[in-house]
């Protein structure tokens, strides 16, 4: 060995971690036209439409008009499809392109792997939920009434969901395997959580299968930082989407470390 | 002592009934240029995937520089890169900053620009530096994949069929550069379907057929073992004499190769052939090549079949 010096050079731990997060933050950056600026003008849409056509009609809590009552649920629901696609798009499209040999090939722990991929879809949600709610506040001048619970709720909703995106792009293997996924798993768990609507204006069958959609406790428990109100108590539904979190999060852990579809 | 570059145990692998790899053991020495040659499904990429910890071999050890693949990953993968074989690239990133982000996996950050910029050099893709990846041609995806494995200065490096698709250029070029690694310490191990870059690069080589290996020694003990004479013969579609049939190594599209132990068996072979009535369109004398020992320890049953399909 003459000419090199590789075997004992020191390298920083938290340099891989911290450039898989920075190249996923990138990732969904670069083409913020379509991971940022759509989601936002979508939420807009269904906040003009529904607001329009519902704002006269309905009132779900008293004083609180249906317009104001729409943006958290329409927050939340971009927050946590956006967390879900970032994850889960990445990791489609690295495997069915090949590239991510590149990172399976690296000293990358699965912790690590899994933490850099769950920031990323963290901060892809939070960054979405943030621009809507700053147009929003042009159409309804909206208050937290406890501010430490939404940001709990945003935290913990984008990090299940993220968690969820990093499952579904370890186990599809085709693009048509994703949207499956999220046509009709995440699509459906979303619209029937009470974005638009409270879960206590449903039929008592509807309301106490809305209470099996984990879904619901993340748009609650997020809409309840706003007014102080909900149809659950905050805690309850801090319980569930922390603890669904940390099975998920086993979970993914679990299928990393094993290598599952991605190391055969 | 300094340890084996790397050091194969007893590997076996299953993939269902299929036994790809039969208890493999492969010694690599520090700063040997090594080949690993075999025809398809031999078990060759099997193998590296399994030292890139790609895949998990059912029993058996792999370590790289004395650092187990499996228990102490994370070390082995730090003197490990491996170029692999189909031609992957992340469309999102030039290459500069795909260069940046494979070192920054292995922990080096700006203190290893030089080295980026170095290898740039080396691979001729300095001034496609800020091109994204979706730009480059295929030669210079391939240069960018070579990069990319090199990216943290690894000692042991893998690549695996890395000139398959390349024009006779860029492959003169990979291989200069190549072998200027190895110049400065690096161990190189290498599969290719093109022997003569095995025999003129590898100081060693080790054949697989049907997941083992069947020769492993320096490239020139293989070439004296295997040593005489080639008489290639374009003869069309025959059917040969039983005698001379029996002197054939390889049959394709009508051009017979006839391995011979001295040249006496020239004029024995013509013979055979005229009182077949058999006429000799074109006619070549070789020595032994790293093809004929290749096709002599794994091509048998290619060989008869190819010669079988001339009659």
């Amino acid at each position: 060995m003459n000419n090199l010096q590789f075997s004992n050079q020191p390298v920083s731990a938290f340099r891989g971690p911290w450039t898989l997060l920075k190249k996923e933050l990138l990732r969904f950056w670069r083409v913020a036209f379509q991971t940022v600026a759509a989601p936002v003008i979508t939420a807009l849409l269904y906040l003009l439409i529904f607001s329009h056509v519902l704002e006269s009609h309905v009132q779900v809590y008293d004083g609180v008009p249906y317009t104001a009552f729409l943006i958290p649920g329409l927050i939340m629901m971009s927050v946590l499809q956006n967390a879900f696609a970032n994850s889960s798009s990445s990791l489609i499209q690295s495997k069915v392109m090949g590239n991510i040999v590149f990172i399976l090939l690296t000293p990358l722990t699965h912790m690590q792997f899994f933490l850099a991929f769950l920031i990323a879809a963290i901060i892809r949600g939070l960054v979405v939920g943030l621009c809507i709610y700053l147009v929003a506040m042009w159409f309804v001048d909206l208050h937290a009434a406890n501010p430490w619970l939404i940001i709990a709720f945003a935290l913990l909703g984008s990090a299940l969901l993220g968690t969820f995106g990093i499952i579904a792009g370890i186990w599809a293997d085709r693009f048509d395997q994703m949207a499956a996924f999220q046509n009709f798993i995440i699509m459906p768990l979303t619209f029937l959580s009470g974005v638009f609507y409270s879960i206590h204006s449903l039929p008592p069958f509807w309301q106490k299968l809305s209470q099996l959609n984990p879904f619901f406790y993340m748009i609650d428990g997020f809409r309840y930082g706003f007014f102080g109100k909900g149809d659950v108590s905050p805690m309850f539904s801090l319980f569930v989407v922390g603890s669904a979190f940390l099975v998920l999060a086993l979970i993914t852990l679990k299928m990393l470390k094993s290598g599952y579809k991605l190391r055969s | 002592m300094s340890q084996p570059a790397i050091t194969i145990n007893g590997i076996h692998k299953h993939f269902g009934t299929l036994h790809a790899l039969k208890g493999i053991d492969l010694t690599i020495e520090p700063g040997e240029f090594f080949a690993l040659l075999g025809p398809n499904g031999a078990g060759k990429s099997t193998l590296i995937n399994i030292l890139a910890g790609l895949i998990a071999p059912d029993s058996g050890s792999v370590s790289v520089m004395g650092c187990d693949v499996g228990s102490q990953y994370q070390q082995a993968r730090q003197l490990l890169g491996v170029v692999p074989q189909e031609l992957v690239f992340d469309p999102f990133f030039n290459v500069r900053e795909m260069l940046r982000f494979q070192a920054g996996y292995f922990g080096r950050g700006s203190e290893n620009d030089a080295w980026v910029d170095e290898i740039l050099e080396g691979l001729g893709l300095a001034d496609k530096a800020n091109t994204n990846m979706r730009r480059l041609s295929g030669g210079m995806k391939r240069r960018a994949l070579i990069a990319q494995a090199l990216a943290h200065k690894p000692p042991v490096i893998v690549l695996d069929e890395p000139t398959a698709g390349v024009d006779v250029e860029l492959r003169q070029m990979l291989w200069e550069f190549i072998k200027k690694l190895n110049r400065d310490g690096h161990t190189i191990i290498l599969t290719t379907h093109y022997l003569e870059e095995a025999e003129t690069l590898c100081s060693r080589v080790g054949m697989m057929k049907h997941g083992q290996i069947v020769a492993l020694d320096s490239t020139a003990n293989l070439l004296n073992k295997f040593s005489g004479k080639h008489l290639r013969l374009t003869l069309g579609n025959v059917l040969l004499p039983a005698n001379v049939e029996a002197l054939v190594r390889h049959a394709e599209d009508g051009v017979y190769t006839f391995a011979l132990d001295d040249m006496a068996q020239i004029e024995f072979v013509l013979s055979g052939l005229r009182s077949a009535n058999i006429k000799v369109l074109d006619m070549q004398l070789n020595e032994a090549d790293l093809e004929d020992v290749f096709l002599s320890l794994v091509g048998n049953s290619a060989q008869t079949n190819s010669a079988k399909g001339a009659k």
